[in-house]
């Protein structure tokens, strides 16, 4: 049984994102990794694309299928995790420190709705 | 594939054993699949290791098996399918296709001599029905013979990879390395009543055995066990289907459909063209004469991305072609795939784009196979 961190707000779409002041680091959970399968390609924003909320940043891949990534909050993209483009397959040995990109939200506000851990663990048991 | 309405699905021999090791299910073609295996050693890309560096064991039970049999047995096969089938031998198989009278596929299949009047064909899971109901239909002119589905009457499994010779030999009296590359034999392994082929889907050397569906657990274990310290592994349909692709095998619904014909996808070797007519072949020969506008390719991806099914492909700006399948092989560590290009675009080296979700895409014509074992 996957355990989901209590520090970390997470999204219906099965993103997680670890909020520090109006920054966040976004990532894919356990349970999307587990759902892909074998991660192959990772496909990120450039440093400085702006984000709505529930919009697509990138493209993950694994063997079988692609599918998408959606930002959970609305911001400027700070910083992209380039290192998954050579090793996208620590997306699935530890999805919850394998991070993609750093956003500065334009409305902190909007990370209030988000899961937390129980309610996520409760979406996907 | 998404079903419209809720059919059941349906399970081979091995669901129980599959769901109990902890197999992620897919619906494949109406039936109830394990796409991958959980744990330390499953997943795509270890499966697929497995099978060329070691040995995978995969259930393909959900294949269909049609039996034609009678006096006129060899005249029905050889009207239906497009491979000459008087060249077998019994105890011999022939990969072949089974073509429209446009000369375009209604499935490809392998064709088994069980007997000299006798013959057993292994169809795609997704087209028993329609295979059965072609085949009764136009074996009917050749005289006395006739096709039964004998489907529910087999279980098959598959052990692919450089070990299966081995671990396979501890649990039958079968002299195995006698078995030629497409050829068969009849015994038991692990006790149990089994035809041994020495066919199979992955490009590796390997076995593909038919036994009764009642008894298919037993042979199953028995080959895990026998195999667990050669690292034999159980393989699911997500390495299937990247093995197939390193081998170039061709996938009906993927890279062949009833709109490709056996030309455009450079199966030439399975024309029997010195044969009697068959369904198909006066349409052949015609595009022959006149020479295929399009055909099939292998390709390699240049720029970073994963061609997929169904994406367009480009010469320049105009659309010229479509891929058939893709993907990033585990094995070769290449984004490569199939496509149909215009003729005069298919010669390997020719650089091509494939709108990769409305990015333009570089990517090279290879020669096929991608991956060919060491002899």
């Amino acid at each position: 049984m996957a355990s989901y961190p209590a520090g970390l707000k997470y999204t219906k779409d099965h993103e997680w994102i670890d909020l520090s002041g109006d920054r966040g680091k976004v990532g894919i959970t356990d349970y999307a990794q587990q759902q892909l399968g074998d991660v192959v390609y990772v496909e990120l924003p450039e440093v400085g694309a702006t984000l709505k909320q529930g919009q697509s940043f990138g493209t993950i891949e694994s063997v079988k299928a692609v599918s998408e990534l959606y930002s959970p909050v609305t911001g400027e993209v700070l910083e992209v995790n380039t290192a998954l483009k050579d090793k996208p397959e620590v997306v699935n040995k530890d999805p919850h420190a394998s991070w993609m990109i750093v956003v500065k939200l334009t409305n902190p506000g909007e990370a209030g709705a988000l899961l937390d851990a129980a309610q996520y663990q409760d979406l996907v048991k | 594939m998404e079903q419209a309405t809720e059919v059941p699905l349906k399970k081979t021999p091995l669901n129980a054993r599959h769901r109990a090791s902890g197999a992620k299910m897919v619906s494949f073609a109406g039936w109830d699949m394990p796409v991958e295996y959980a744990g330390d050693g499953g997943g795509v890309i270890q499966e697929h290791m497995a099978v060329r560096t070691r040995a995978g064991l995969f259930d393909v039970s959900h294949m269909g098996e049609i039996e034609i049999a009678g006096k006129d047995a060899l005249a029905a096969v050889q009207r239906i399918a497009s491979n000459d089938a008087s060249k077998l031998q019994v105890g011999q198989a022939q990969y072949s296709g089974l073509l429209t009278p446009r000369g375009t596929f209604v499935d490809d299949l392998l064709v088994y001599r069980l007997a000299p009047s006798h013959f057993l064909l292994v169809v795609n899971a997704g087209n028993i029905p329609t295979d059965y109901v072609w085949i009764a239909e136009h074996i009917k002119p050749a005289g006395d013979a006739v096709a039964v589905d004998a489907s529910s009457r087999y279980a098959l499994i598959a052990l692919q990879g450089p070990a299966a010779c081995d671990v396979l030999q501890s649990l039958t009296a079968i002299d195995l390395p006698a078995i030629r590359y497409y050829w068969f034999a009849h015994g038991e392994v692990a006790s149990v009543r089994a035809t041994i082929s020495r066919t199979g889907y992955t490009g590796e050397d390997g076995f593909e055995i038919f036994v009764p569906p009642q008894s298919a657990d037993r042979v199953w274990q028995a080959i895990l066990e026998a195999g667990g310290g050669a690292g034999v592994i159980p393989c699911g349909l997500g390495a299937r289907d990247t093995l197939r692709l390193e081998a170039s095998m061709r996938l009906y619904g993927n890279d062949i459909d009833d709109t490709t014909t056996a030309l455009e996808a450079d199966l030439n070797w399975i024309v029997g063209w010195k044969k009697d007519d068959f369904v198909g072949a006066p349409a052949l020969r015609d595009q022959k004469a006149a020479g295929v506008t399009r055909k099939i390719v292998g390709f390699e991806m240049l720029d970073r991305g994963i061609a997929r099914h169904g994406y367009e492909a480009y010469i320049g700006d105009t659309k010229a072609g479509v891929v058939t399948s893709g993907t990033q092989t585990p094995f070769l560590k290449k984004a490569i795939g199939m496509a149909y290009l215009p003729i005069e675009h298919a010669a390997a080296g020719t650089e091509f784009d494939i709108d990769i979700r409305g990015r333009r895409t570089r990517a090279r014509v290879v020669p096929m196979p991608f991956y060919k074992r060491a002899k």
